[in-house]
């Protein structure tokens, strides 16, 4: 198979303004040069994106990877370099672009369509598939500007997702509308993929990133840091980072830069003792010690507790429940304690780690790094992970249990 | 352009009835709008020029004709189809801003959507005029030929000029200024409410040289040898004319196929 996009040198300069008003008399007061600073948000990229692959950019806000998908759909033009792409290219930049409000859905699905490339023809074939996938009923054909935003968004999506593009460039779009309609969306782009479609996505979650795409690449300061596959390149990105196997279970890893540290995790008991087994219901405590070079304002610690296949079944952290205590330089522990542990009798692994305030910068994260089981008490409930709690109550057979 | 248009020439269209379905959606009146806009400067005009100044219209030559309503109504109309234009496309670009800077399809079209929608209420209002010349007794019908190549001459004119006025209107919001004060002068210039004779007898054959050498003076005139006049308009004039489109053209396709790559970041 060969490469859908080519990207072969691509740099790309901006203009920065230092009046953005582009007036005549400010340009004559300046003899006719503009004063503006450049600065390169591409700076010599190459890459080959193969044909039919999921492909992810990441990279720090301004790193220039938002830049090269728009030049991808060239909508700007390189300074350096040339990009060649191969079939149709359908940009999802921003749903519901060139919507006319005045005009209803129907005619825009037309106009937008249009837009994207489509003949009329092509679009009167997929009117109906558009119109059932947006699920807007019988509003298309009433004025855009009525449409909730939920609508809006919905239409946009389905015209773009419907155009069956060669190449899809997708910009943090994929979180559209309720539940359902990202199920939907996901099932299309599952469809596109397994069709042979290749798929650009720039986005700022890891997590879609590492779910969807088959290859990765790293953007730095306009810069192509690296390519490779989803895991390497996201642990690479998220720090200067020391990735590597844990001590502990068989699933350990353990990453970050280690300004702070964690040093060990413990599970205590009622009575503060480590135990390697705490019975269900019974109150346990969730201990990580660490070690800190440097001082915090607002360091955000977490606890995940894993079941051993692999499911996540809690993931608390200071931030989200509000706890955010500085942190001094050296050492010291932090607790999270549930009063009755509610999972059902099993193995677990424990995660701890501490990160930056806003989540992003990862010091130490430790990922089930400590096992423990959990034995049967009260109450003796034996299946599925976690008990709710409840009571069976009511007649059966006429009577009272 | 021409082989990007063809690709495209789906999203122009489109882009036209955007433009023309969306224009009066809200009004009561509608499309009525487009026609009383041009009546109703014809007949303040008309009232201004006729019983105020008592101007007094040249008569038509062959066909006789003896009305400044008529001779006034034959000017205006191609003038606003000119100043309209220039008016529209300089504005393009900047109103369409987002979709610029989100979608890539040749930003051509939106210029070319721009004037294909005056062009359309445009042709309407002539469509009026010929009917009011054949009521009134110039029975134009013979010369609607003349009149349509007439027409695709001031369209490309100014196509060539919107072409470049509309890409350098991004790089400085102060042309669509400057065309306003420029286009107030250029109507003064250019005989719409008075006979171009007029202008001869008040200063002499060596300015009125210079005042013939406006395209549009040229273009006017020409329209109104075929409506008010009924005959052919100056092989010179037309010939001039032409001359004037094909240059601005060339050079508005030029400026704007060098401006054109950079428009996304800079609006």
């Amino acid at each position: 198979m060969g490469s859908a996009i080519t990207i072969d040198g691509v740099s790309k300069r901006f203009r920065l303004y230092h009046e953005r008003n582009q007036s005549l008399k400010s340009t004559l007061m300046r003899r006719g040069r503009a004063r503006f600073e450049e600065f390169w948000a591409l700076r010599d990229v190459s890459f080959e994106i193969p044909e039919g692959q999921t492909f992810g950019l990441i990279g720090h806000n301004g790193s220039g990877k938002s830049t090269l998908l728009k030049c991808m759909a060239r909508i700007y033009t390189p300074e350096q370099g040339e990009i060649t792409t191969r079939g149709r290219v359908s940009a999802l930049l921003e749903l519901g672009t060139g919507f006319h409000p005045e005009l209803s859905g129907r005619e825009n699905i037309f106009l937008n369509g249009a837009i994207l490339g489509l003949r009329k023809a092509d679009i009167e074939r997929k009117l109906d598939d558009i119109i059932d996938f947006a699920d807007i009923g019988a509003h298309i054909d009433t004025p855009i500007k009525n449409y909730s935003s939920g609508m809006y968004v919905r239409l946009g999506f389905s015209i773009a997702i419907n155009v069956e593009p060669d190449i899809l460039l997708v910009d943090e779009v994929l979180a559209v509308g309720d539940e359902g309609f990202q199920r939907k969306c996901a099932a299309r782009f599952e469809e596109l993929r397994s069709g042979g479609r290749t798929v650009v996505v720039v986005s700022h979650s890891l997590n879609t990133i590492s779910m969807l795409c088959d290859t990765v690449a790293l953007l730095d300061h306009g810069r192509l840091d690296r390519v490779g596959s989803p895991k390497q390149v996201i642990e690479d990105y998220l720090g200067n980072w020391v990735a590597e196997r844990d001590e502990g279970t068989e699933e350990s890893m353990r990453w970050g830069t280690r300004e702070v540290r964690i040093e060990a995790v413990e599970v205590l008991d009622e009575s503060g003792r480590p135990v390697e087994s705490i019975p269900m219901g019974a109150s346990a405590t969730f201990r990580l010690h660490y070690a800190a070079d440097i001082e915090l304002a607002r360091p955000l610690f977490t606890v995940a507790v894993h079941h051993v296949d692999g499911t996540l079944v809690s993931n608390p952290n200071t931030a989200e429940l509000g706890q955010v205590p500085p942190l001094a330089r050296g050492r010291g522990s932090i607790d999270y304690t549930v009063p009755s542990l509610r999972l059902i009798p099993g193995a677990y692994d424990l995660s701890g780690g501490v990160l930056d305030g806003e989540g992003t910068h990862v010091y130490d994260r430790r990922h089930r790094v400590l096992r423990f089981h959990v034995e049967r008490g009260h109450p003796d409930e034996l299946s599925g992970i976690v008990s709710l709690g409840g009571r069976f109550e009511g007649e059966i057979y006429g009577g009272t249990p | 352009m021409p082989v990007a248009l063809s690709e495209h020439n789906e999203l122009t269209r489109s882009l036209v009835s955007r433009e023309l379905r969306g224009q009066y959606k809200r009004s009561a009146l509608g499309w009525f709008w487009s026609l009383l806009n041009p009546l109703a400067m014809v007949a303040t005009y008309a009232i201004v020029f006729s019983l105020v100044f008592r101007a007094a219209p040249p008569v038509g030559d062959p066909s006789g004709r003896h009305s400044y309503v008529l001779f006034l109504i034959t000017g205006l109309i191609p003038w606003n189809l000119f100043a309209g234009g220039l008016n529209g496309s300089a504005a393009s670009l900047v109103d369409q801003a987002s979709l610029i800077s989100k979608v890539y399809f040749p930003r051509a079209a939106v210029v070319l959507a721009k004037l294909g929608a005056l062009a359309v209420t445009s042709a309407i209002e002539f469509a009026v005029v010929v009917v009011v010349l054949v009521v009134s007794g110039n029975f134009v019908l013979p010369w609607l030929g003349v009149l349509a190549g007439l027409f695709a001459l001031q369209l490309a004119l100014v196509l060539g000029l919107g072409l470049m006025l509309s890409v350098t209107n991004v790089y400085f919001r102060d042309v669509q200024y400057l065309l306003g004060i420029g286009l107030q002068v250029v109507f003064y210039l250019t005989p719409i409410i008075y006979p171009p004779s007029f202008v001869r007898e008040q200063v002499g054959d060596r300015l009125y040289f210079l005042y013939r050498l406006n395209p549009l003076e040229r273009l006017v005139e020409s329209y109104r040898n075929v409506l008010y006049d009924m005959r052919f308009p100056a092989l010179a004039d037309v010939g001039y004319v032409a001359l004037w489109a094909a240059a601005m053209l060339f050079v508005g396709y030029r400026v704007f196929r060098r401006l054109e790559p950079r428009l996304a970041e800079e609006l």
